[in-house]
């Protein structure tokens, strides 16, 4: 049974481009309560920012849908973030995660997994055609000496 | 995201400003692609001094930039990139100059 987080935030919003900005700067607002360094907060904002861009470019490729962005605090120091869209789903969840892979044409670079998972810790990708994906990431934030 | 580009002779200089997202993506690589029209240059260089965040929408940018230049048989240098987004660009292989520390 997955135990229940520390504490957690969820955020919906519609699959506009210009709420990739909000999604980053929501998870880093809330991220701040682990005491990140730089480094740690700048890899977690760029792994949201790809997830959060997936879905808006690719799971509503032509209309708006509907996004949840869901952050926790498990274990004292872990991040869990987790990106669900109800758009298209991924047929081939294993092929996406390849990279360089993209349907995306020139305007993208086929590497937001290969990022999402260098940058974090852990990426768990399910989907399913026409009912939508949930990307799970986790990313243990080091503990820090001086902290409280 | 702003985008401000100055032409000197056949050297073309971009400088970037801001989120480079998917959001901001698309208006900097239309900048870019027109001041490379226009210019026709022999050199590009982007400078990153002014990115706050960068993802892999810059990866999409940078490509698009250095495939312009290499069919006009010209360069492009990448430049004062943060630490964060070249993090990003390591991730593709891209090579990149750092932003040198100022003290």
């Amino acid at each position: 049974m997955k135990k229940k987080p520390d504490n957690y935030i969820a955020v919906e919003f519609l699959s506009r481009s210009v709420n990739e900005g909000f999604a980053r700067a929501a998870v880093a607002a809330f991220a701040a309560q682990l005491d990140p360094t730089l480094d740690e907060l700048g890899d977690v904002k760029t792994a949201v920012s790809e997830a959060v861009t997936n879905a808006i470019v690719h799971a509503y490729p032509d209309a708006l849908g509907k996004i949840v962005l869901r952050a926790g605090v498990y274990n004292g120091n872990v991040l869990e973030i987790t990106v669900r869209d109800w758009g298209r789903g991924i047929a081939d969840v294993e092929k996406a995660r390849e990279p360089l892979y993209t349907t995306g044409g020139e305007e993208r670079s086929g590497m937001g997994f290969t990022i999402m998972e260098s940058f974090m810790d852990k990426l768990v990708v399910r989907s399913k055609p026409d009912k939508g994906t949930v990307v799970t990431m986790k990313r243990a934030i080091a503990p820090r000496s001086g902290r409280k | 995201m702003e985008v401000r580009t100055t032409t000197k002779g056949r050297e073309l200089a971009v400088s970037l400003r801001g989120e480079l997202d998917h959001h901001a993506a698309r208006d900097a690589v239309t900048a870019i692609e027109r001041a490379a029209e226009a210019a026709l240059p022999s050199k590009l260089t982007l400078d990153f001094s002014g990115v706050t965040f960068m993802d892999s929408s810059g990866i999409a940018v940078a490509m698009r930039a250095m495939r312009r230049m290499a069919a006009l048989g010209g360069m492009t240098a990448l430049v004062n990139v943060p630490p964060q987004a070249k993090k990003v660009f390591d991730a593709a292989g891209i090579v990149c100059r750092a932003k040198e520390e100022t003290t």
